[in-house]
């Protein structure tokens, strides 16, 4: 397991390097300087700006010097927010997204798998059909539009929550819903389809025909059984949250860090480009390294053929 | 079944669980949040948003119109601006004393203080003022500061920071040497980069100044008291303040919101007491009391690049594209933000002349829309060029409101210019730019806003190899009046007007651009909120004199 894990490890590694180097050159393509009112300034005056920021040097020198940089953890300084060390801009805005992120697919995954057993317990009848059409909707309308229709009526003509913000549980209420209604889509589709599947296969026949108590057999059988496909999900659908949550910072005016990735690339500030598309890549290739440990330790034959168990 | 009903109680109990487990952590900060919910009530307290974070606090690299906003509250320079963006008294006490030529100017300071304590004093300007041209601070408005004496040459390195023509002659004493004796002189010494700086307090906070609301001084009406960054700031009165008695507010709420649906969603709920509306929500507020209009000096026009074909060298065809459109169609039905036609470049209500009069009610106005005239010019240029069918490109901006914009005038220019196809080519900002300085375009709709109160911050852009022409407009007679409008005119306020009067009139009869409109915003303010004032230079807008009573 060890070395499954460091071998995991380097390729982590080995990924955020070549996406690093590739995210450099292709941002080094984006016309235009970093410069708020380019078009107000003479060529020579650009100059002695992008001369004191290095940005006139041949590119393949400024590649190496911010990767060396980067190895020291040296993220550099924003453009936009003057002389801000990205690494500290990154930090600060990463609670609120984390937090929303977190809260979303916690909340989704549970509400899915619970909407998914009720389906599938009672296939076929109104329940089932109420909640295959939620399951339906949630998963075609987008999050945007279910947090403008919140936000309007929650928010502005009912007043049972704030209407934007990030000063406490409540204003992470209509956010976390907005975000995590994919999430219970996707979740209680998959649940309902694989226990309707699983309940009906033969072990659990067998295990009904041995006695064993039906939460028993819910439990210990089914549901953990049906569980694998939902783990596989996660790591996708972590990766739909950090996309969707771009939106829905800038709706519930959440100082996240989505919309500071956006900003950053429409207005080429270099630095802060690198430096949250690296967090991102690197969240992304944690969250995938994450799935496959929980993969194993659910299904223990994932370990096996995993190759790293010893 | 009784069975599996049982089974679905206990993972409905787990499930409720954990979500109430999930939850249990983010509510511990639900406290503080009962009060920012009444925060709306009292009195004397503004609650404003802005689109986007401060990005500094550091005046000498300020460049957007949220520094500029906020250090308006906060700080304090020679001058600040106040109504009909006239200079009034700040830093300095009483007007200042111009020698003959205008060329020096000896100005007295007040006694005031910073935040820490300190006096705030003559030395303070010239650490500030040599630090924006220092070429190590890379100040992107260095530029503003080129009318001071050896600006230019310190700002590209040739001379020293110290041979700047800014001196104290004492504490209470400032002497400023200029270039030329540029008219609007203390009304552009209220722009932020011209702000005082501690040098001791920015030497002590190193690389950390103007990062935090307590790494920053202030000498202003207002002081900073909280920032969190990208999500709110909090202006507090401040009690130093040499003017304290004007100043009405205490506290002033902004909070970071970038959508405008959200905006006006915050303001039906009552938590903002003014909101910036785009043109989808005009129709819906404009007869609600609150409901206003404020023109902006910058003016949107299509550069046309007389290098890059025949028809844009040929002046016929220029006017025939310039009157081709009926502009009301943009401002009135696309825009519909209070935005004007624009028969002009320099904008309306602006600057006024020595005669107190604006610009615009002296020039006159010209290549208004006329369809008939278009016509008739169109079909001299088309005999001129010897072609019947013409393609143009239209080069745009790929936002929304610009595309639809593009289009609109596509179809005009197409159904009233017989013969022309216009190919419209939106990009990025940033690659719009890139291909304007390029000059690898052929027409391109683009916006242009003062840099200082004065007509010639649009006139001297349309000289001859201009870094901001773009086009390949060349006119002697006008680059002749704009070198004397800058030099031998400076001192008779009169003949340097008519001067720029003059240059406009060449320029437009030339069709040297082909102006659409004059842009406005419009705001929905809580009609308790009072005295807020609005600027076409400089800051948006000033809190100074704004007060709420609810």
């Amino acid at each position: 397991m060890v070395k499954y894990t460091l071998k995991r490890l380097f390729y982590m590694v080995l990924t955020l390097f070549i996406i690093a180097t590739i995210t450099f050159f292709l941002m080094k393509l984006l016309p235009g300087s970093p410069l708020t009112n380019q078009e107000k300034l003479s060529p020579d005056q650009q100059e002695i700006i992008l001369d004191k920021y290095g940005l006139n040097d041949p590119v393949p020198v400024q590649y190496v010097n911010y990767m060396t940089n980067l190895v020291q953890g040296d993220l550099g300084l924003s453009f936009q927010y003057d002389n801000r060390s990205v690494t500290q801009m990154i930090g600060e805005r990463i609670g609120p997204s984390a937090e929303l992120g977190f809260q979303a697919i916690v909340f989704g995954t549970i509400v899915g798998i619970l909407l998914g057993i009720v389906s599938a317990l009672k296939h076929n009848t109104i329940i089932d059909y109420a909640a295959t059409t939620i399951a339906v909707l949630g998963i075609s309308i987008p999050s945007f539009v279910f947090a403008g229709l919140l936000q309007y009526f929650v928010g502005v003509q009912w007043q049972l929550l704030p209407v934007a913000s990030w000063e406490g549980f409540e204003y992470t209420i209509m956010p976390t819903l907005a975000l995590s209604v994919f999430v219970i889509a996707t979740v209680a589709r998959y649940m309902r389809s694989e226990l309707l599947e699983i309940l009906s296969s033969d072990y659990i026949t067998l295990a009904r025909a041995k006695g064993v108590s039906a939460p028993s057999i819910m439990i210990k059988h089914a549901l953990r059984n049906a569980l694998i496909p939902i783990i596989t999900l996660l790591g996708p659908l972590a990766v739909n949250i950090m996309t969707g949550s771009l939106v829905i910072e800038r709706i519930f005016a959440i100082p996240g860090i989505g919309e500071q990735f956006v900003r950053s690339i429409n207005t080429n500030d270099f630095t802060v480009i690198m430096g949250t598309t690296l967090f991102y890549s690197v969240l992304f290739v944690v969250v995938i390294f994450i799935v496959d440990i929980l993969y194993g330790v659910i299904d223990p034959r994932i370990r096996v053929s995993g190759g790293g168990r010893k | 079944m009784h069975k599996r009903k049982f089974s679905i109680f206990l993972v409905l109990m787990l499930a409720v669980s954990a979500v109430l487990a999930a939850c249990g952590g983010g509510s511990s900060s639900s406290d503080d949040s009962g009060q920012t919910s009444d925060k709306g009530g009292e009195n004397n307290v503004l609650n404003l948003s802005e689109t986007q974070d401060i990005p500094s606090m550091d005046s000498a690299l300020a460049k957007d119109a949220v520094s500029f906003a906020v250090m308006d509250s906060v700080m304090e320079g020679l001058y600040r601006l106040g109504e009909d963006d006239k200079a009034v008294e700040g830093m300095a006490e009483g007007e200042p004393q111009i020698s003959e030529d205008g060329k020096t100017w000896t100005i007295k300071l007040r006694d005031a203080k910073w935040s820490n304590g300190e006096p705030v004093t003559a030395n303070d300007f010239v650490y500030g003022w040599r630090k924006v041209l220092n070429p190590d601070t890379a100040a992107e408005y260095a530029y503003i500061m080129y009318d001071i004496k050896n600006a230019a040459a310190v700002n590209s390195g040739k001379m020293k920071p110290e041979e700047l023509g800014i001196k104290a002659i004492d504490d209470k004493t400032l002497e400023i040497q200029l270039e030329n004796a540029v008219p609007y002189f203390k009304e552009l010494l209220t722009f932020a980069t011209f702000l005082p700086q501690n040098e001791a307090f920015v030497t002590e906070q190193g690389d950390q100044f103007g990062l935090e609301a307590d790494t920053v001084l202030y000498n202003g009406p207002f002081t900073l008291a909280e920032w969190k960054h990208e999500d709110n700031f909090v202006m507090k009165k401040n009690p130093e303040y040499w003017d304290a008695e004007t100043v009405k507010l205490e506290t002033i709420n902004t909070k970071i919101v970038k959508d405008t649906q959200t905006d006006v969603n915050l303001f039906e709920s009552g938590e903002l007491d003014r909101v910036k509306l785009s043109s989808e929500f005009v129709d819906k507020y404009k007869e609600q009391d609150g409901f206003q209009t404020v023109k902006e000096a910058s003016v949107f026009f299509l550069r046309l690049n007389q290098t890059s074909n025949d028809i844009l060298k040929n002046v016929d065809a220029r006017k025939a594209i310039a009157m081709a459109y009926d502009k009301t169609g943009i401002t009135d039905t696309l825009l519909n933000n209070g935005s004007v036609p624009a028969d002009y470049f320099v904008p309306a209500e602006f600057v006024q002349g020595p005669d107190g009069k604006d610009f615009r009610e002296t020039a006159g106005s010209y290549l208004q829309t006329d369809i008939d005239a278009a016509k008739e010019h169109w079909a001299k240029a088309k005999k001129a060029l010897g072609q019947d069918t013409m393609e143009l490109e239209l080069l745009s901006y790929d936002d929304d409101l610009s595309k639809k914009v593009t289009e609109y005038l596509k179809e005009q220019l197409e159904s009233n210019l017989e013969g022309l196809t216009v190919n419209i080519k939106l990009q990025p900002f940033k690659q719009k730019l890139d291909l304007e300085t390029a000059m690898d375009y052929e027409m391109s709709l683009a916006g242009w806003g003062p840099d200082y109160p004065d007509p010639m911050t649009y006139l001297d852009m349309y000289v001859t190899d201009g870094s901001h022409n773009q086009s390949g407009y060349s006119n002697p007679e006008v680059d002749k009046l704009v070198q004397q409008a800058k030099t031998t005119l400076l001192t008779d306020e009169q003949a340097r007007w008519d001067a720029l009067v003059q240059v406009e009139k060449l320029m437009m009869e030339d069709a040297a651009l082909a102006p659409v409109y004059q842009r406005a915003r419009a705001y929905l303010t809580n009609t308790d909120a009072e005295g807020i004032v609005y600027h076409k230079f400089g800051p948006d807008y000033s809190l100074k004199w704004a007060s709420v009573t609810r």
